[in-house]
């Protein structure tokens, strides 16, 4: 099987990326990883991501709505407060258990309405199918959404459909699109974490990521882990409530902790509102199942995706309230007080750990690979 | 949870922390082996309890890190290949080699996978017969065991389109290496747990009779280190140097048999580049000659490549404990996960990727002085 070099060359049928020299080191012969390609890392939510936004995306549609870089957009129409978003929803394999790619798609837009104080009302949808899809599976992805669409108290009001050739999709891509309004002077957004506040888990963390990752076909180890996919507005509803000691609205920051996870999304509530948080590793819920499978894989469910859980900045005054409140409601029924936010290391989130020693939990970078050993 | 929550209970490891600082005089050198235990390390915070006296440096035991260049650029090569179905543990996919990484080549076309076992090769060799799989069998002796077998599988079920790229390394030769330098600072190790699972911890004997060093073999949880370096620390002070086991309830002198037969019936020792550091002598595996149609090197004749690693770059210091990831001017600046100088960046195990990772780099801009909690001095 050995060949020569112009054979190889022939058979070399994959383009070879250029070496892109530092600046900084004239000689050094190692390449600065600015890939030439879109890698999958850039769909992590993690640094990837927020390169590809910021060298691509924000250049060119920067505006002031889209600079706040919400995971919903606020704008006013004739004196009304909109809130208005949309994702796009890839997930392999298409039923996993606790969910679907249906159900995930209709909570993931309504929460990202929720996270502004809004209540949603109208999605949208658009279908991107692969030839050869069977007509069955696509009724049982369409039948989820209408039960969780249903559930979340929305309307799926427009939509559209395509079908691409078959190895061109994986079966099936939906993108939706929510609208909802926020009422009276509600003001949620990642920048409004004040120093003191109290950080608030809504339940068990890392259960989407690991019941998907249980699933893959190359990792064959089958839990009991189930996907927490769920809509959050009316546990939302129930936090709002709550009104402060001075009647302001105490709930300050509500983010749904998808892809990146737990850390990355307290990372950039910490960034955005230039505060430090301090977290209790031993306060923040992880099913022992999600726990194992971590630790097997080298995986830190603290970065590992949810898909029904929230995590709230809420003032010190309010905050056993609001977590009465959480607990009393289906799916807040585990939430914690994880930590508060401080004045120290702005922009940046420590924890305790479990043993006294202390971390800094960063944003993650890429995808989490599992370790050799 | 169960065997996990006790080797992390906080009020145990103040206590150990405690005997510590109670036992130790003067200042130590200790050195961890394995990523592994550098990993635990940062990421429970352990070096912040411990007094100022003890200095815990990473050793080379991250396989990923001291993987040579010229074998990345090799699998690189191969995995570009059409008709090649690339198959490597995950997180080899992010070590950049002189052009890309195993991501890159992924996303320009080639068929890269990450697996959980190297068995699972046999299984995709079979379902694609006119695919050539390749394993990307590296680690220390911790993963020859699993690698040893898809070789020894595939001879013996006659399944022909499967091969391994081999770059295996071994611990002893590198404490020696390590030992055997002029400037080297480690008075004591905390010998690699796992790496003696399979291979027992004999063969350390001769090491710290010869240089007359402590070496405690350690498990990975902050427990567990904890222990590991009191038990050291108690024969610095105490003029003792001896192998001791800490991580009895895992392993005991002579390792697991079995897996070494299988081992040494199908790789043979032999010198190994590591990067970083070198050529060290009997310091690896390579397939044996009868396994050479599974023998990726054999198969597949990528040519001389030659490398060069960054000037700027010191890890091949640190991986000598003779420095630490804050002593690079490169390190959180030109250097980071993203963009990796050198060996102990590329890696989640490496320890400037640790340090990275667990946020000390943010810590140093920060100017923070370690938090210290329970009983540290």
């Amino acid at each position: 099987m050995k060949q020569t070099a112009s054979e190889q060359a022939k058979e070399s049928s994959v383009p070879q990326a250029t070496t892109v020299r530092s600046p900084l080191f004239g000689s050094c012969p190692l390449p600065i990883f600015e890939h030439k390609q879109i890698v999958l890392g850039h769909g992590s939510g993690g640094k990837l991501t927020a390169d590809l936004i910021d060298k691509v995306f924000l250049p060119a549609f920067a505006n002031p709505v889209l600079n706040k870089l919400d995971d919903q957009a606020v704008v006013h129409v004739n004196g009304v407060r909109l809130a208005f978003t949309t994702d796009s929803f890839v997930v392999t394999p298409i039923f996993f258990p606790g969910g679907d790619i249906g159900k995930l798609a209709v909570n993931g837009t309504v929460n990202d309405l929720a996270m502004s104080g809004a209540r949603p009302l109208y999605l949208a949808a658009a279908f991107i199918l692969e030839e050869g899809l069977l007509s069955e599976e696509l009724q049982r992805v369409v039948e989820s959404m209408r039960d969780a669409a249903q559930q979340a108290g929305v309307q799926l009001v427009t939509g559209d459909t395509k079908v691409v050739n078959r190895g061109k999709g994986d079966k099936v891509f939906i993108t939706t699109t929510g609208v909802g309004v926020i009422d009276g002077s509600i003001e949620i957004s990642a920048s409004q974490a004040l120093v003191g506040d109290k950080i608030i888990v809504s339940g068990y963390v890392g259960d989407h990521g690991m019941a998907i990752m249980s699933q893959r076909e190359n990792l064959e180890f089958e839990g009991a882990i189930e996907s927490d996919c769920a809509p959050l507005n009316s546990l939302v509803n129930a936090m709002l409530e709550v009104s402060g000691p001075d009647s302001e609205c105490p709930v300050h920051v509500l983010r749904d902790p998808t892809r990146g996870g737990v850390a990355t999304t307290l990372n950039e509530i910490a960034a955005r509102s230039n505060v430090g948080m301090l977290l209790s590793e031993s306060a923040i819920p992880v099913r022992e199942s999600v726990q194992g499978a971590c630790e097997l894989l080298g995986l830190d469910p603290l970065y590992v995706a949810n898909e029904g859980k929230l995590v709230a900045v809420v003032a010190p005054g309010a905050a056993d309230a609001v977590l009465a409140r959480m607990r009393d409601h289906e799916l807040g029924r585990d939430a914690s007080i994880i930590g508060e936010v401080v004045t120290e290391h702005a922009g940046m989130v420590r924890m305790k750990t479990l043993i006294g020693g202390t971390r800094i939990l960063d944003v993650m970078f890429g995808e989490q690979l599992p370790r050799i050993c | 949870m169960k065997y996990l929550d006790e080797y992390r209970d906080g009020k145990l490891a103040a206590r150990i922390v405690d005997e510590i600082c109670r036992v130790q005089t003067k200042p130590w050198v200790i050195m961890e082996v394995c990523g592994g235990q550098t990993h635990s390390i940062v990421k429970h915070g352990l070096d912040h309890l411990l007094p100022q006296g003890i200095e815990l440096v990473h050793g080379p035991g991250c396989p990923v890190c001291v993987t040579p260049l010229e074998m990345i650029d090799k699998a690189h090569a191969i995995a570009r290949r059409p008709n090649v179905i690339f198959c490597s543990f995950g997180d080899m996919l992010r070590v950049p080699g002189s052009d890309g990484d195993l991501f890159t080549i992924k996303s320009q076309g080639g068929d890269v996978r990450i697996v959980y076992s190297p068995l699972d090769c046999l299984k995709i060799a079979r379902a694609n017969p006119d695919k050539q799989v390749v394993f990307f069998a590296i680690g220390f002796e911790t993963t020859a065991p699993a690698n040893a077998m898809l070789a020894h599988a595939a001879k013996q079920q006659g399944v022909k389109n499967v091969s391994i790229l081999v770059s295996h390394v071994l611990v002893p030769p590198a404490i020696a290496a390590i030992l055997s330098s002029p400037d080297n600072r480690v008075q004591a190790f905390l010998g690699p747990g796992h790496v003696c699972a399979v291979m027992g911890y004999s063969e350390y004997e001769p090491l710290s009779r010869q240089f007359r060093v402590p070496i405690v073999i350690t498990g990975f949880e902050p427990l567990d280190l904890l222990q590991g370096i009191l038990m050291a620390l108690q024969q610095l002070e105490s003029g003792r140097a001896e192998v001791e086991n800490q991580y009895s309830r895992v392993l005991g002198r002579d390792g697991n048999r079995p897996a070494q037969d299988l081992v040494l019936s199908v790789f043979e020792v032999g010198d190994r580049n590591w990067r970083g550091i070198g050529t060290i002598p009997a310091s690896g595996y390579h397939l044996r000659a009868e396994y050479a149609e599974h023998d990726a090197e054999h198969l597949f004749d990528v040519g001389q490549i030659a490398t060069r690693e960054s000037e700027i770059c010191i890890s091949g210091e640190i991986l000598k404990g003779n420095k630490k990831p804050h002593d690079c001017p490169a390190f959180g600046k030109q250097c980071d996960p993203q963009h990796p100088l050198g060996a102990t960046m590329v890696s989640a195990e490496g320890a400037c990727a640790a340090y990275y990772t667990y946020g000390r780099h943010l810590e140093q801009a920060d100017k923070l002085t370690s938090i210290n909690f329970a009983g540290a001095a």
